[in-house]
């Protein structure tokens, strides 16, 4: 069980585990400025990027399609800030029209091109690839302290890790004008707090989490984990920080909770086959904040 | 004419210097028309002084391009002679109640924290005298016993309150306010003005956006009259006139002030 458990079983946890964690942290941030979306829109354009990237390169490379996604994310970015500015819209409808545009033309190109023969799909695209994240080196729980095996762990894990530092670390420099500002901006810009460009890092940070998740475990995950953990910890206490921390213990349980019943929920009422793990996490999340919002306790507004 | 000029601008720079807030040609436009057009304004040191005006008049605008909360077209602003990035510190802004999310997670005691963000810094760590500082923000409005609720719990009023208790913890000279009184319950108006007349009182520079005429004479020492431009400003007065309320509302000041006998003339 051991052995099998630390190579099979592990790393796709902690994965899943540092993805949830790591989009749920600006997450709570984007929901509480209305741009919940952001999340769903940039984790839906880096698919345009992608697809470019293997076209270029002919390669399922993790370099150049983590550029691609990077590059889309960032052109997205801007293409809706361009078009709140000068359409003088709101970001919300901006967001609608640079998301819808981007992620056709990403559908287009994949079915104009010849991608048949590799796993990049659509259903790769939503769902990522969990599973197959295993640790081949690993022998048993002594492997985590063996630098050779150690050496072997698939590289979505310490990428993973990285884009959650940089998250975490942000988030902790930035939290007083962050939190202000998403309160308040008009005292923020009062204060001197350039509410502009700190607006476009937290996207930036968000993009990061993204992209960096979206090889490993697609958009799906990605999609839930930047809105459900958030939305339900904000029904289970009326304090910015509680909110955050109940967010990254609601995105953690999704994560494992989801990996395991995907894995044996199956075979516990009799079919043979597990089913998606990024779908099952994803539902997870899904039912924690369909809890919350009938049992959290601060679930009401302004009583 | 060249001497003139160079006199004017030479006795403008000294009246600038000895305002606290001073504003010369601010233009803002949000699309084809400017919200506020050619505005000047110098605020008198100790003095507390009202805008008022028509709705849309542009009032909010003046104050968030004085401030820098916005960008204006045109226009400079200086800050007792310097300039605003130098003298931030001096100044506490409290935006219209209404701009805010107040579903937001946040305590009232958090709230007043925010005014002393320029002390604190990114990563400052927050002492016993920066809690007790807090504290006493709000009592002075009479809020102390409400510290550690959610604000979304509080009444209009008591959401005003909070807001000033913040400015409070700025600890500034200027405090520009923009409606304090819109929305609030009697109680918490007067304790408001207590507030800012204690302020006053105490040498601090006070510009507030007010929409009660009636209650001008009593609060403030000046007024400006806007409407897209300034249409008069000096002291209640010889400002606060009929004929200058006309041409600030057009026809519309009939509706717009509650009781015209105590308009002073
Ligand atoms: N963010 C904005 N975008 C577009 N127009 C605005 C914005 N804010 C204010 N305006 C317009 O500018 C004018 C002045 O607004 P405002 O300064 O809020 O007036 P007041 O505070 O005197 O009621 C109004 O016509 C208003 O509709
Ligand atoms: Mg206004």
């Amino acid at each position: 069980m051991g052995a099998e458990f630390v190579a099979l079983s592990l790393p796709p946890i902690v994965i899943g585990v540092l993805v949830a964690i790591a989009c749920a942290l600006p997450g709570n941030f984007l929901l509480l400025r209305g741009q919940a979306l952001i999340g769903d829109a940039i984790s839906h354009v880096v698919l345009p990027g992608i697809v470019v990237a293997f076209l270029l390169t002919g390669l399922v490379a993790t370099g150049p399609m983590l550029l691609g996604a990077a590059g889309a994310a960032v052109i997205a970015v801007v293409a809706i800030d361009a078009v709140r500015r000068l359409g003088r819209i709101e970001s919300g409808a901006a967001m609608g029209v640079i998301f819808t545009a981007m992620f056709a033309g990403g559908v287009l190109l994949l079915e104009q091109s010849d991608t048949s023969n590799v796993h990049l799909d659509v259903e790769h695209a939503l769902y990522g690839n969990l599973e197959s994240l295993i640790w081949l080196d690993a022998t048993g729980w002594a492997s985590l302290t063996d630098p050779v095996a150690l050496a072997g762990l698939p590289v979505e894990l310490p990428r993973m890790a990285l884009a959650l530092v940089v998250i975490g670390l942000f988030l902790w420099l930035f939290w007083r004008p962050l939190a202000l500002s998403t309160f308040d901006e008009g005292f923020a810009r009062g204060l001197g707090i350039r509410t502009g460009p700190l607006g476009l890092a937290l996207v930036i940070m968000s993009a990061i989490a993204a992209v960096a998740a979206f090889d490993a475990v697609g958009s799906i995950i990605v999609i839930a984990m930047f809105i459900c953990p958030p939305a339900a910890a904000r029904m289970m206490t009326n304090r910015l920080g509680h909110q955050v921390a109940w967010s990254v213990l609601f995105a953690a349980l999704a994560a494992v909770l989801g990996y395991v019943l995907a894995g044996y929920g199956p075979l516990w009422i009799g079919a043979s086959d597990s089913v998606s793990a990024a779908g099952m996490i994803a539902t997870v999340s899904g039912i924690i904040l369909g809890v919350a919002a009938v049992a959290g306790p601060h679930r009401t507004r302004n009583g | 004419m060249n001497l003139t000029l160079v006199t004017d601008r030479d006795t403008d720079q000294a009246v600038r210097a000895a305002s606290p807030l001073a504003v010369r040609g601010m233009t803002v436009s949000y699309g084809q028309t400017p919200a506020i057009f050619s505005v000047d304004m110098t605020l008198r040191a100790g003095a507390m002084t009202a805008i008022v005006g028509p709705n849309g008049a542009g009032k909010s605008t003046l104050l968030k391009a004085a401030l820098g909360v916005i960008t204006p077209l045109a226009g400079s602003v200086t800050v007792f002679g310097g300039t605003m990035a130098d003298m931030r510190d001096r100044i506490a802004y409290v935006p219209q109640r209404a701009s805010v999310d107040w579903d937001f997670p946040v305590r009232v005691i958090d709230v007043v924290m925010m005014g002393m963000y320029r002390q604190l810094g990114l990563l400052g760590r927050v002492r016993g005298r920066h809690r007790a500082l807090a504290r006493d923000c709000l009592d002075r409005v009479g809020m102390a016993d409400f510290a550690h609720r959610q604000i979304g719990q509080l009444s209009g009023g008591q959401q005003q309150r909070v807001f000033l208790a913040r400015a409070l913890a700025q600890e500034a000279d200027i405090y520009v306010l923009d409606e304090p009184f819109a929305g609030v319950d009697a109680a918490t108006e007067k304790a408001i003005v207590a507030v800012l007349q204690g302020l006053r009182d105490a040498g601090k520079t006070v510009l507030a956006v007010h929409h009660d005429l009636a209650t001008v004479p009593d609060y403030f020492d000046d007024v400006v009259l806007l409407n897209t431009q300034v249409v008069a400003a000096g002291p209640v007065a010889d400002t606060f006139t009929e004929d200058n309320l006309n041409a600030a509302y057009g026809g519309r000041l009939t509706t717009a002030r509650a009781d015209p006998e105590s308009v002073a003339g």
